[in-house]
């Protein structure tokens, strides 16, 4: 047994020398993002937009609900940086103050989609036959309907006007319906992790289902669906936007850019201005997250090295 | 055999001149001769010294083993000589590989192209994933047939079935039409020795040709690949970790460790009296199929990394019989009479068991 | 170290003496067919492959069997059926007289400690997103009576070192050591609660012979140490020889001959056995000479539709009438005193060297 241990020395300082040390794909996945120029714009981006929803006040001094019709399509001046619409409020303050209405949608929409995705996709993947045939039609089904109508459907029977409600309400709408990809992704993620040898040995030593999803499968099951979700937060932000533009979604006094667009749609005549500030807002986060999910889910493809 | 299907009109170039003139290379050199060839990989992480200082010779008729462990360097150099490293991160800084006499490193793409398929072939270890599933197999093994001599189709069939009844692929004619998957293993590496012979090479490299098969369709193949042999006339070169494989078809061997080689010699000298400790560790280390063992001895450590080879001997850290030269100082390559050569500084003890 | 555990902690099996030589496991017509199906709504059986078809040996404590066969033999079937991985379609497995076949729930995970497996891929057998101290605690995990509170990261680091690594390293993820390391961990797992057999799914077929040698040494030793049994399945025959005390030799799902290892390797009375051995290149360019050469015409028949009476007979080259009509059962004969699945069983002496 001597000899095996020598052996067993000799070979571990071998291998934790960090030259030689074998690398991971995480390890791997992060060094390929650094250099990737795309994913710090886009970083910048979002982390740019999540201060703005948190941390308004950093970027405006002005009070976004503030309006005046004395300055209805003013220019710009004292600190609003485009100007002022229909309402005679500070344009720039409302994209700014804008951005948590929309934030807050999108992640919670996406969280939301996320939990539901992951059961319904590991439980489908996991146990296979007729529960993945169930399920599978299941999100056959959703996936076939119609975002836009159905939450039109959905959300014209929420009467209530409380902000909180209709934003509750919304990201609910947004989950039930927006989750059917994400599930995909998972169920075949699972599927695969399944096969892993890992999980067999788990298997012999005794281990149940819940133990082997939640040890062994969901943790190397996540990274397609982070990428997933990553990207739908992008849009789920421009369906909230969607949906609060065709006056279904969040409403006034809650600020969002959707909301503004509509408004600035509608004057769109006597000042652009009010139309183009949050739409680029939105066109840019959307874009942002979007970039972000594509640069991570290159940087962890394998084949693609 | 005849080397073109009679009536095939048959694009003769230089290359195939020459083979027909002469099977043992211009100027009594050797058919195929690597020359002191240095192969680094370019990655992130560091330059791995892959190949240093790699010398071989082959001629018609013979059989040269490659034998070493993953991470010596053996497929690489036939990598090498076929020319399809990867160039980036491949960079071959040193040495010439000499086909014929010239050196197919200095050649433009295009000549290389005449060689590499044409002249010199190859096979590798996994047919399954060498042939292309969503065609048959007459098709791909008519497909150099087709596209460098210019075969009609029918020809280009008419010959495959010739080649697949050469590799002896029972009822080819019927079977020409099949796909991949439809044979079993042993006979996808008949395929792909088709394939490889489709365009009559005068050197084959068989890169483990036959690891993933199994034992009986392993002793198929090795017979297969030594009646070719003799039939054609061609020189092979096996590339292989087995042992066992390598003293049955073999008649030199050359030992590869950390991208050097170590040790060449005679089949027979070398099985009998190994002349570096690296290859007396091997041949002691691998349970026979004859003997009931005892505790097998084993090689302690691991193979070296190849972006810090150890300093003097790369062996060192691993060899039982290291002094404080094999640190300080590289083993030069040490003659020891007929065609036999170690790189130990202490290959003639090694050799009389005086180690 | 290791053989004061065995004293002070309770072992798995719960029975009290044990003596070498006794029997352990016993394999009654094990059978396994995988049913083929056609139809997407309303699935029809219209065949089954015969993966394993009646296969039976006994296992003693502290003994090597050896089983040895080429693909499609059913050997991996055979493994995963032992660790209960698959339903066999039907046959006992007698552990401790209970058919460990017949077995859920509690009776099944405890019966789980007694029988351990090491799989042949060390880069897959191991959750990369777990340090080695959980992939060789979770057995205690599972089993928490096996390791007393406070305990268990002691037993863990005991473990590491019972395989020859460094018990420091307890909290290194696998991706941080080698091919060779990695498979003394999943031995290291498949030791810690104890068991008394231990199947060996081909675990050094994916390591660099310079290692492999390492390993088997280890298991080996781990072997007289700990008073274990092991099945090792292995399509290398020179390995099996190795380590075996006796080998079994599958062909298309049955066994077709059984014996010590000197019987099957200087006895071999099967015409595959001879020919499996005939095959195997020994690493002596000498012996060529010596050995006689018996080459397989074809390839491996279906185990979708294995031929009538004796599976082997189409690649036969003793092969009769009866051969097709008659399956040869796999009994003693009279060519040498161990059971063999031939109706023309005769020594061949020189297939090995």
């Amino acid at each position: 047994m001597s000899e095996a241990q020598t052996v067993g020395a000799a070979e571990v300082t071998k291998t934790t020398d960090p030259s030689t040390r074998p690398r991971s794909l995480a390890g791997d996945a992060w060094r390929d993002l650094r250099r990737n120029p795309i994913f710090w714009a886009s970083l910048i981006l979002v982390l740019a937009v999540t201060a703005m929803a948190i941390v308004p006040g950093l970027f405006t001094s002005n009070d976004p609900l503030d309006c005046s019709l004395s300055r209805q399509h003013a220019g710009p001046g004292g600190g609003a940086l485009f100007g002022y619409d229909f309402q005679g409020c500070d344009v720039y303050a409302r994209s700014v103050y804008g951005a948590r209405a929309s934030l807050l949608v999108g992640a919670l929409s996406a969280v939301l989609t996320g939990i539901i995705a992951i059961v319904v996709g590991m439980l489908a993947g996991y146990f296979g036959r007729w529960i993945d045939a169930a399920l599978s039609r299941v999100i056959d089904i959703v996936l076939g309907i119609p975002l836009l109508l159905a939450a039109i459907v959905l959300l014209k029977r929420i009467s209530s006007d409380s902000p909180s409600v209709r934003i509750a309400a919304v990201v609910f709408v947004l989950a039930i319906l927006g989750w059917t990809t994400a599930a995909r992704v998972i169920r075949s993620s699972v599927i695969s992790a399944k096969q892993q040898d890992y999980v067999a040995a788990a298997r012999m030593l005794g281990a149940g289902n819940g133990r082997t999803m939640w040890r062994h499968i969901l943790p190397n099951s996540l990274a397609p669906v982070i990428v997933v979700l990553t990207i739908g937060l992008g849009s789920f932000i421009a369906a909230e936007a969607t949906l609060s533009f065709l006056g279904i979604g969040l409403k006034a006094p809650t600020i969002s850019w959707g909301i503004d667009i509509d408004s600035g749609r509608t004057h769109m005549r006597e000042s652009a201005v009010p139309l183009i500030v949050p739409s680029t807002f939105l066109a840019l986060t959307v874009l942002a997250f979007i970039m972000l999910g594509d640069a991570i889910r290159d940087a962890f493809d394998p084949k693609l090295r | 055999m005849s080397k073109h299907s009679a009536g095939a009109a048959v694009t003769r170039d230089e290359w195939t001149a020459r083979a027909d003139r002469d099977t043992t290379g211009a100027d009594g050199g050797h058919l195929l001769e690597v020359r002191d060839l240095f192969v680094e990989f370019h990655t992130r992480d560091g330059v791995a010294k892959v190949i240093n200082g790699v010398s071989y010779h082959l001629d018609a008729g013979e059989t040269l083993a490659v034998l070493g462990e993953s991470g010596s360097g053996k497929s690489v150099t036939a990598q090498a000589i076929m020319g399809i490293l990867d160039m980036p991160p491949a960079v071959i800084p040193n040495g010439q590989i000499l086909y014929r006499g010239t050196d197919l490193l200095t050649l433009p793409e295009d000549e290389r192209r005449k060689v590499r398929g044409k002249q010199i072939a190859m096979i590798f270890q996994d047919a399954l994933s060498a042939l292309n599933p969503v065609f048959p197999v007459g098709w791909q093994i008519g497909e150099t047939l087709r596209l460098r001599d210019g075969l009609s189709r029918a020809d280009a069939r008419r010959r495959a079935i010739e080649l697949m009844e050469l590799v002896k692929i029972p009822a080819a004619r019927e079977r020409v039409r099949d796909y991949p998957h439809q044979f079993s293993g042993g006979m996808r590496q008949r395929v792909m020795i088709a394939m490889a012979l489709a365009q009559d090479p005068s050197v084959l490299i068989a890169d483990e040709p036959t690891t993933a098969l199994d034992v009986t369709v392993q002793a198929q193949i090795m017979d297969l690949l030594g009646e070719l042999r003799r039939e054609l006339n061609m020189a092979m070169i096996l590339i292989t970790h087995d042992l066992g494989v390598v003293a049955d078809v073999a008649d030199r061997i050359a030992v590869m460790y950390a991208g050097r080689i170590v040790e060449h010699a005679d089949v027979h000298a070398l099985y009998e009296a190994p002349a570096h400790p690296y290859t007396k560790g091997l041949l002691e280390s691998i349970p026979r199929l004859d003997l009931k063992g005892q505790q097998l001895t084993t090689i302690k450590g691991l193979p070296p990394n190849l972006m810090r080879i150890p300093s003097g001997c790369p062996f060192h850290p691993r060899c039982p019989f290291a002094r404080q030269e094999c640190v300080d100082v590289v083993p030069t390559v040490h003659q020891l009479g007929n065609d036999r050569t170690s790189a130990c500084h202490f290959a003639e003890e090694v050799l009389d068991g005086r180690i | 170290m290791a053989a004061s555990d065995r004293t002070t902690s309770t072992p798995a099996a719960g029975t009290a003496t044990k003596q070498r030589g006794e029997t352990v496991l016993q394999v009654e017509n094990v059978v396994k067919h995988f049913p083929i199906t056609q139809g997407i709504v309303f699935k029809r059986q219209i065949g089954a492959v015969k993966a394993v078809d009646g296969v039976s040996f006994d296992l003693k404590r502290g003994e090597t069997l050896g089983i040895v066969g080429e693909s499609g033999c059913g050997k991996s079937t055979l493994a995963k059926l032992l660790m209960r991985l698959e339903t066999p379609t039907s046959g006992k497995a007698l552990l401790e007289g209970r058919d460990m076949f017949s077995l859920s729930g509690s009776a099944l995970r405890r019966m789980r400690r007694n029988v351990q497996m090491v799989m042949q891929d060390p880069y897959t057998s191991l959750n990369p997103r777990m340090t080695v101290g959980d992939i060789i605690g979770e057995p205690f995990d599972i089993h928490p009576d096996a390791a007393p509170r406070g305990t268990r990261r002691q037993r863990v680091q005991e473990l590491l070192e019972l395989v020859g690594l460094n018990p420091e390293h307890i909290n290194r993820y696998p991706h941080q050591f080698s091919g060779g390391q990695r498979q003394r961990i999943g031995i290291a797992r498949a030791l810690a609660l104890k068991p008394e057999i231990i199947v060996c799914d081909e675990p050094v077929s994916a390591l660099d012979v310079s290692i492999q040698a390492q390993v088997i040494n280890l298991l080996e030793g781990l072997q007289d140490e700990l008073g274990l049994s092991y099945i090792f399945i292995a399509h290398d025959l020179s390995v099996v020889r190795h380590i075996a005390d006796r080998v079994a030799v599958m062909y298309l799902g049955k066994i077709v001959e059984i014996g010590t290892e000197e019987e099957i390797y200087e006895r071999p009375t099967h015409p595959y056995t001879q020919a499996l051995l005939s095959a195997v290149p020994v690493p002596d360019p000498k012996a060529r000479a010596h050995r006689e050469i018996i080459r397989l015409d074809g390839d491996v028949p279906s185990p979708a539709n294995p031929p009538s009476g004796c599976r082997f007979r189409t690649r036969c080259w003793k092969a009769q009438d009866i051969c097709a009509t008659e399956e040869p059962k796999l009994e003693l004969r009279a060519a040498d005193p161990h059971p063999s699945a031939c109706h023309f069983a005769e020594q061949k002496t020189h297939v090995v060297a």
